[in-house]
């Protein structure tokens, strides 16, 4: 099972004649190949009459495909079959979305062609890459005329976003909040500020996350400006503070979702976290706190791209997750904030019906902050700053390196 | 008739496969190189401008990190041939009848997805895991110690997962070695040591240089271990060319890293094989 | 040692003996740990396999079950990405071998024109760091707008393994007689017959082990896969995502179970060959 390196191979590779002709062949290539990559910017305003158009003789086929993220459905897919049961139509639920620009690394080439992804409905998070599917115009606009349950149950934090105006093109699958886990087994102090992160008290035991909004928000926090009105002025200012964190030994590691893991074991002591994996890692030790400058309200969002080959019915679905019967039962298992307030009754009314460690469980979320957040917290989150594309480029060369070590 | 076969013969079998190799590698490489020399983004395009800079401004921000990736290269092909050596020889001059029960055991790792080996040993090397657990309960290392994320974790999860890679080709060279050529040696008075070093090691260099081949590209180019095992102050040139290309989309950039890593690594390895006679060392490989 | 101070004859025993070069004992040792040292990681994610966790992450033993295996393919998307990986590495290993024993007999069997650099592309295939054939893959596929996924999954594993089934096959037919196949159509048979009764059987040690090697690497590809799989997933790709949102146990599982098919069909071809070589 040794890959053997041929000796005739090796004489081959020195023979410069064939060396050059293969460059000469490459240079001829590159520069047939010297092509361009085309542009497709500015689709992202819409007309009444476009949402009008695109629907117009659509109909429900009585199936469709959904890509989700792994965590966010149950693994008997409990939701899905009470809605196959309700409107009948056939529900292929892939787990295939780990990262909000992998996924758009990833459809991206098919949607710019006008090709179908495979999917009907797909869930990503507010950020760079919503924006850009929007002002790309990969996405079907919403006909609000199909989602009432939306116009009456969504929570009015969960409306009109500003990356989203109106709910054009998404509306919220599920939200969570960004602030700091804490393993107190190690922490002998309460930590209610961002400052603590940059405490040298903690060197090498502190976890940031990679992503750079969510790095650059947190930045933003430390050094005293609002995210969702920032300038590259202060995106500098954030930067140079998380440059001085790492480069003085504070930073353990840049991690993506890991932190959980590491904050569990110890591995760190304090971490920007994510509020629903400290809520689903149920254990004692770890605490999750939304620091008193701030933290970041992220939201996944359900959208249909704009070559769904059945977007009727990927709209009914939308609309039946914001009936709070329905949506409860999901909020149950996921853990995350839910953009249906009026939930809570159900949950709490399951909690009372069930037994032992369900009961239990059940208690617990109707009463955690992590899922229902008090006023207080939801008005110190901020959403990500929505970035146009000159805006993003400045954004990345600004907090990327940072994350690289460089 | 027969001669006109006879000489397109060798074109028709190696048409099929030859095609596939210029289809998905050497017209994608050409592709690269042209994207590299591109400027623009996702939402505006790329259009060739023959951007050489696309090289210097990659460089500037990331040429450390190349230069790391070539260490840790360096390290860790060094170590795995530190490890794999003694073991190959011990293998293949006293392994005895077992000698493949041993070399098969050293080869177990390859029946492990090579993902879920750096996880596990994320789990092994952990702060208050099996390893630096104990050692810590028992005061030995001070609450603060780590070896995860560090340059450490990186460099030993890379030498782990590419040893094999290097203990069959000097097993393959020692195993080869002609004991009367060793007997000879001793008949000349030879001691042990000056046995080993004038008969054995050379005669068993090939394999060593073999295995540098096979492990030093795939270790320097790695990203998969410095994510899993490194910290901040570890990332290779393999991360930042994947960040560059999936989470910023930054494809002409991207490119002119991978470009000039590709180029820096076959340079090398080219070099490499004509200092010692390429068709030495690939000769005693291929066998 | 005392032996053979008290053999008659032990004047060339002795130099027997001493030809052996270094004492085995510490090289043994050494040889144990290595061994132990290689198995360890292997060991803690077997044991995990059987841990009874409750929550999504799965680092702390909580005690034995057997839960996961039972659960096996309670996940529906790692099945799925199993099942890819399977069906991914099985027809890279039919289409790699195909081409790429038909290669290698052109570059073993014949001398023509071109052979050089048909053999330096193969070479810098071989070579090449998989990171950049990846991303030249990726470059290609989005300059010309080729959505990714199993097919383009499929033509990126071909293309790394075809030239490892080529090497092989071309080691084993350099070597061979050429007189053998003449002997075959001097007796009359053409040269689908003469490729298929006698070149073909000839080569087949080189055909088997590339074949087995591009079915290893296929399976167990990480890195090109990443950039050519668009939505679609493999199992490393499926475990490289887990580790985001914790490793499930029915990873852990599958992972002994892949571990253990591979060490018995190992084993059990060594015990066949060697069956079957006892029988002659």
């Amino acid at each position: 099972m040794i890959p053997r390196t041929d000796p005739a191979l090796a004489r081959g590779m020195t023979t410069r004649r064939d060396a050059l002709r293969l460059f000469g062949a490459a240079a001829a290539v590159l520069a047939a190949g010297a092509c361009s990559i085309p542009g497709q910017g500015g689709r992202g305003k819409i007309t009444q009459a476009q949402i009008d158009a695109f629907w117009k003789g659509k109909a429900g086929k009585g199936s469709i495909n959904w890509a989700n993220w792994p965590g966010y459905m149950q693994d008997d897919r409990q939701t899905i079959k009470e809605f196959t049961r309700d409107t009948g139509v056939q529900v292929t639920y892939k787990e295939v979305i780990q990262e909000a620009s992998d996924w758009f690394g990833k459809v991206q080439a098919p949607l710019a062609a006008g090709q179908s992804i495979g999917f009907d409905l797909m869930v990503v998070t507010n950020g760079i890459q919503t924006t850009k599917m929007i002002e790309l115009g990969y996405l079907a606009p919403l006909d609000h005329g199909r989602l009432k349950n939306f116009q009456k149950w969504a929570g009015p934090k969960f409306r009109s976003p500003a990356y989203d105006p109106g709910n054009a093109f998404t509306i919220p699958y599920v939200s969570g909040a960004t602030g700091i886990a804490y393993n107190t087994k190690y922490v002998k102090e309460e930590i209610t500020s961002i400052a603590q992160l940059f405490d040298p008290k903690y060197k090498g035991k502190v976890g940031m996350m990679s992503d750079s909004q969510e790095l650059g928000n947190f930045g933003m926090f430390a050094v005293g400006a609002d995210p969702e009105k920032s300038t590259p002025k202060d995106w500098e200012n954030a930067a140079r503070k998380l440059r001085e964190q790492r480069d003085r030994g504070i930073v353990r590691k840049y991690y993506d979702q890991g932190y959980i893991d590491a904050v569990a074991k110890g591995d760190t002591w304090l971490t920007m976290a994510w509020s629903g994996d400290v809520y689903s890692l149920a254990n004692d030790d770890v605490k999750f706190v939304v620091p008193r400058e701030g933290g970041s309200l992220w939201t996944d969002l359900m959208m249909i791209p704009k070559t769904a080959a059945n977007p009727v019915d990927a709209l009914t679905l939308m609309d039946w997750l914001y009936d709070p019967r329905h949506n409860a039962t999901l909020t149950e298992f996921i853990n995350y904030i839910t953009p249906v307030p009026a939930t809570r009754q159900y949950v709490t009314a399951d909690a009372q019906k069930a037994s032992g460690d369900d009961k239990a469980d059940l208690e617990r979320l109707a009463v955690s902050p992590l899922v229902y957040p008090s006023d207080a917290d939801m008005a110190r989150l901020r959403t990500y700053r929505v970035l146009s594309q000159a805006e993003e480029t400045q954004y990345q060369k600004i907090f990327t390196p940072i994350v690289q070590g460089s | 008739m027969r001669r006109v076969k006879g000489v397109l013969a060798p074109y028709l079998l190696i048409l099929p496969g030859g095609l596939w190799l210029a289809v998905f590698f050497a017209v994608p490489l050409v592709f690269m190189a042209s994207v590299s020399l591109m400027t623009g983004n996702l939402i505006d395009g790329f259009t060739m401008t023959w951007h050489w800079q696309n090289y210097a401004d990659g460089l500037d921000v990331y040429g450390d990190k190349v230069v790391r990736s070539l260490w840790y290269g360096l390290l860790a092909t060094a170590a795995c041939i530190a490890l794999a050596y003694p073991a190959a020889y011990w293998i293949a001059f006293r392994g005895g009848r077992h000698k493949s029960t041993w070399l098969f055991m050293l080869l177990l790792p390859f029946f492990v997805s090579f993902v879920l080996r750096t996880i596990a040993w994320k789990l092994v090397l952990t702060d208050q895991g099996p390893v630096l657990g104990p050692l810590k309960s028992w005061g030995l290392l001070p609450e603060g110690f780590h070896i995860l994320d560090s340059g450490f974790a990186v460099v030993s999860g890379l030498t782990y997962n590419f040893l094999p890679f290097m203990v069959l080709p000097i097993y393959v060279a020692l195993e080869r070695v002609d004991h009367r050529v060793i007997e000879a040696a001793y008949d000349l008075y030879a001691g042990r040591f000056e046995a080993f070093r004038r008969v054995v090691l050379p005669l068993s260099l090939p394999g060593v240089f073999a295995g540098v081949i096979m492990t030093f590209v795939p270790v320097t180019s790695d990203y998969v271990n410095a994510s899993v095992l490194g910290g901040p102050g570890n990332t290779m040139i393999g991360n930042v060319i994947q960040t560059e290309y999936f989470t910023n989309s930054e494809y002409a950039t991207a490119s002119a890293l991978s470009f000039t890593l590709m180029a820096l690594l076959l340079l090398g390895i080219f070099a490499y094989a004509r200092a010692l006679g390429t068709k030495d060392v690939l000769e005693a490989a291929g066998r | 040692m005392t032996t053979t101070l008290t053999a008659p004859n032990s004047a060339p025993r002795k130099r027997r003996h001493r030809h052996r070069p270094i004492k085995g004992r510490g090289l043994k040792i050494y040889t144990v740990v290595l061994v132990a040292w290689l198995l360890l990681p292997i060991g803690v994610m077997m044991l995990f396999g059987f841990n009874d966790t409750h929550s999504k992450q799965n680092f702390q033993w909580e005690g034995f079950t057997l839960h996961w295996y039972a659960h096996l393919f309670d996940k529906k998307d790692l099945t799925t990405a199993l099942v890819n990986s399977l069906t991914i590495a099985l027809l890279t290993t039919l289409l790699a071998t195909v081409l790429g024993t038909l290669a290698g007999l052109a570059l073993g069997r014949h001398r023509f024109r071109g052979q050089g650099l048909a053999n330096v592309v193969m070479f810098a295939a071989i070579s090449c760091p998989e990171l950049v054939m990846g991303a030249s893959l990726l470059s290609m596929f989005v300059a010309t707008e080729t959505p990714r996924g199993y097919l383009t999954i499929l033509a990126a594993h071909v293309m790394f393994s075809v030239s490892f089934v080529a090497i092989t096959v071309r080691a084993r037919a350099v070597g061979l007689d050429a007189s053998i196949e003449e002997a075959a159509q001097d007796l009359g048979a053409g040269p689908w017959t003469t490729f298929r009764l006698v070149t073909l059987p000839m080569v087949m040690p080189g055909v088997t082990s590339g074949a087995l090697l591009a079915f290893a690497l296929s399976v167990d590809d990480f890195v090109i896969t990443n950039f050519t799989s668009g939505a679609t997933q493999t199992f490393p790709l499926w475990v490289w995502a887990s580790t985001r949102t914790g490793t499930p146990p029915q990873v852990n599982v599958m992972g002994t179970l892949i571990f253990a098919a591979g060490v018995l069909l190992a084993v059990g071809n060594v015990v066949l060959t060697r069956r079957r070589a006892r029988a002659r």
